[in-house]
């Protein structure tokens, strides 16, 4: 059984796909990749199925021991990877000898990076996925963060694993981007006029409280509704929570399933994958759209996904 | 019955306006019947006191099919039986470190700590809902005499097992998470494990019953 060896796990590194959604009514929230579609090119580039299990790198990455021979590609942040010391491109089908090490370093622009490997990685899946939710210690390796000397289990490679390169059209209009489009959220009506147009006028900044659990901002308070006392209720990914003392929170995969703050907005499907690449300090900003407009933008983006001629060169 | 855009890919029903057993029976049928038969557009399901928060699969529907649709489901789930409440029996040891808020929650009430063990320990519960984190129930109602709003500023860290009350609702912590309830005692069992089904030791509808334990019978349950 092929294997990787960690050497040195980076500062939080996690096996994760496309999460387990569907058990909202016992709390569970879907975790998998922050940035999903970073993941699924990864998987696809390799002829992986799209939501096999991958290293998920956060701002660091690590360094890791293959036993014997594999092919592998990386994509989302670039933490400078190297193999052996040579550097490594990115977002490629890439052969690593027996005995190689790869590895990270800290990244160069966005939060996270995404290593695959031909077969994926195997652990125990938990509620049919192999994405680990830290907090509750399920899923994943040993329900948490990769540490040195963990040994990963590395699935039989596809048949034919095709070397295919993404597309630079398809990376382009992916690309991680500082404004976010938003729809109104739940409570927006709450809201006066003037706290919906400060929240679409001025920049947030990322603060170093951000997690897979959500990206707390910074900012010049936004006013709340007048009556802010409400019920408990489900809360989406991508909600845009506005705290007692005015500070917005982004809820991310690994959410809260309800709380009892209101929501101003919710950033729109295809954005969703954008929160998972913003790190602390990056200053963003929100653009209001229609549901009609997401929804049109969500359909165009998954046929991308359908036809695979698009995606490679 | 009202519809709410909660994003572009999810919609939230309110079965009721206020907190209750009747707002709280039909979220119940409501999120049993799509469990039952579940649209092949259905992602997620997230049930609260009143409402139930919809995801969906916005490349199949948009919100007005799934208005649609649910209102169907509504109109059958009223038929449903409801079922027979189980009821959980949780011990708490409510004493010394395990109870960092009971003083506070005792003199606000003008009350002694014993009575404060009685009244939280005299009452069923319903579990209304599970949310926040895997396996955390939220309990009600707790009786108007112990009723007590949350901390000001919430802890960063409550230690897992620990149980908090907040308003007219209490709950036990399943894993250390931040937390701004007042914490009046702790359970040595595991809310959540992965090892035996159902994974949660309580599900929505149950009833729940605390009973008042020894730091020494705490130790005794809590080592494996």
């Amino acid at each position: 059984m092929n294997s990787l060896i960690v050497q040195s796990p980076g500062l939080l590194t996690t096996v994760q796909d496309l999460g387990r959604p569907g058990y909202g009514p016992i709390g569970v929230s879907p975790a998998g990749a922050a940035d999903p579609v970073a993941l699924r090119i990864a998987n696809l580039v390799l002829g992986n199925e799209p939501g096999a299990a991958a290293l998920e790198m956060t701002l660091l990455g690590g360094s890791f021991l293959f036993s014997q021979a594999a092919t592998v590609s990386i994509g989302g942040a670039d933490m400078s990877p190297t193999l052996n010391g040579q550097p490594v491109e990115m977002w490629l089908a890439r052969s690593i000898p027996a005995g190689a090490t790869l590895a990270f370093g800290p990244t160069r622009n966005y939060a996270r990076a995404y290593l695959a490997v031909a077969g994926g990685f195997r652990v125990k899946p938990f509620l049919g996925s192999a994405s680990t939710h830290v907090l509750s210690g399920t899923g994943g390796f040993e329900g948490r963060a990769l540490r040195k000397g963990d040994v990963l289990r590395i699935g039989a490679a596809p048949r034919n694993t095709p070397k295919r390169q993404v597309s630079q059209t398809l990376l382009t209009s992916l690309r991680p981007r500082k404004v976010l489009r938003v729809t109104d959220g739940p409570q927006a009506g709450q809201f006066s006029p003037e706290a919906l147009d400060t929240l679409t006028h001025q920049t947030f900044r990322v603060t170093e409280e951000s997690d897979r659990l959500g990206l707390r901002l910074l900012a010049p308070p936004l006013p709340l509704p007048p009556s802010s006392n409400m019920i408990t209720e489900g809360v989406s990914l991508g909600a845009i929570q506005v705290t007692p003392s005015g500070q917005a929170i982004i809820l991310g995969v690994d959410q809260q399933t309800t709380g009892g703050y209101p929501k101003i907005a919710n950033v729109i499907g295809i954005d969703l994958h954008r929160i998972g690449q913003l790190r602390p300090h990056v200053d963003i900003r929100f653009e209001r759209t229609s549901l009609a407009v997401a929804r049109a933008l969500w359909i165009e983006r998954e046929r991308l996904f359908h036809s695979t001629e698009h995606l490679f060169v | 019955m009202r519809f709410r855009a909660a994003s572009d890919q999810s919609m939230l029903i309110d079965l009721g306006d206020e907190i209750g057993l009747a707002t709280h029976a039909r979220v119940l049928k409501l999120l049993r019947l799509l469990q039952k038969e579940p649209p092949a557009w259905l992602r997620n399901m997230q049930p609260a006191y009143c409402s139930l928060l919809i995801s969906f699969d916005a490349s199949r529907v948009d919100h007005a099919a799934v208005e649609t649709a649910l209102r169907r489901f509504e109109q059958r789930s009223e038929s449903l039986r409801s079922l027979q409440p189980r009821t959980i029996r949780i011990p708490v040891c409510y004493e010394g470190d395990f109870a960092p808020d009971i003083h506070e929650v005792a003199r606000l009430h003008n009350l002694s700590i014993k009575d404060v063990i009685r009244i939280h320990t005299s009452r069923a519960y319903l579990a209304y809902f599970l949310g926040f984190v895997p396996g955390f129930a939220y309990l009600g109602d707790l009786s108007e005499d112990i009723a007590t709003p949350r901390l000001d500023t919430p802890r960063k860290r409550v230690p897992a097992g620990s149980v908090g009350i907040a308003g007219k609702q209490t709950a036990v912590y399943p894993f250390a998470t931040p937390g701004g309830w007042r914490l009046i005692g702790r359970t040595p069992l595991p809310l959540f494990r992965t090892d035996r089904e159902p994974f949660g030791l309580i599900s929505m509808g149950d009833q729940v019953r605390f009973r008042s334990i020894s730091p020494g019978k705490f130790e005794e349950l809590a080592s494996p």
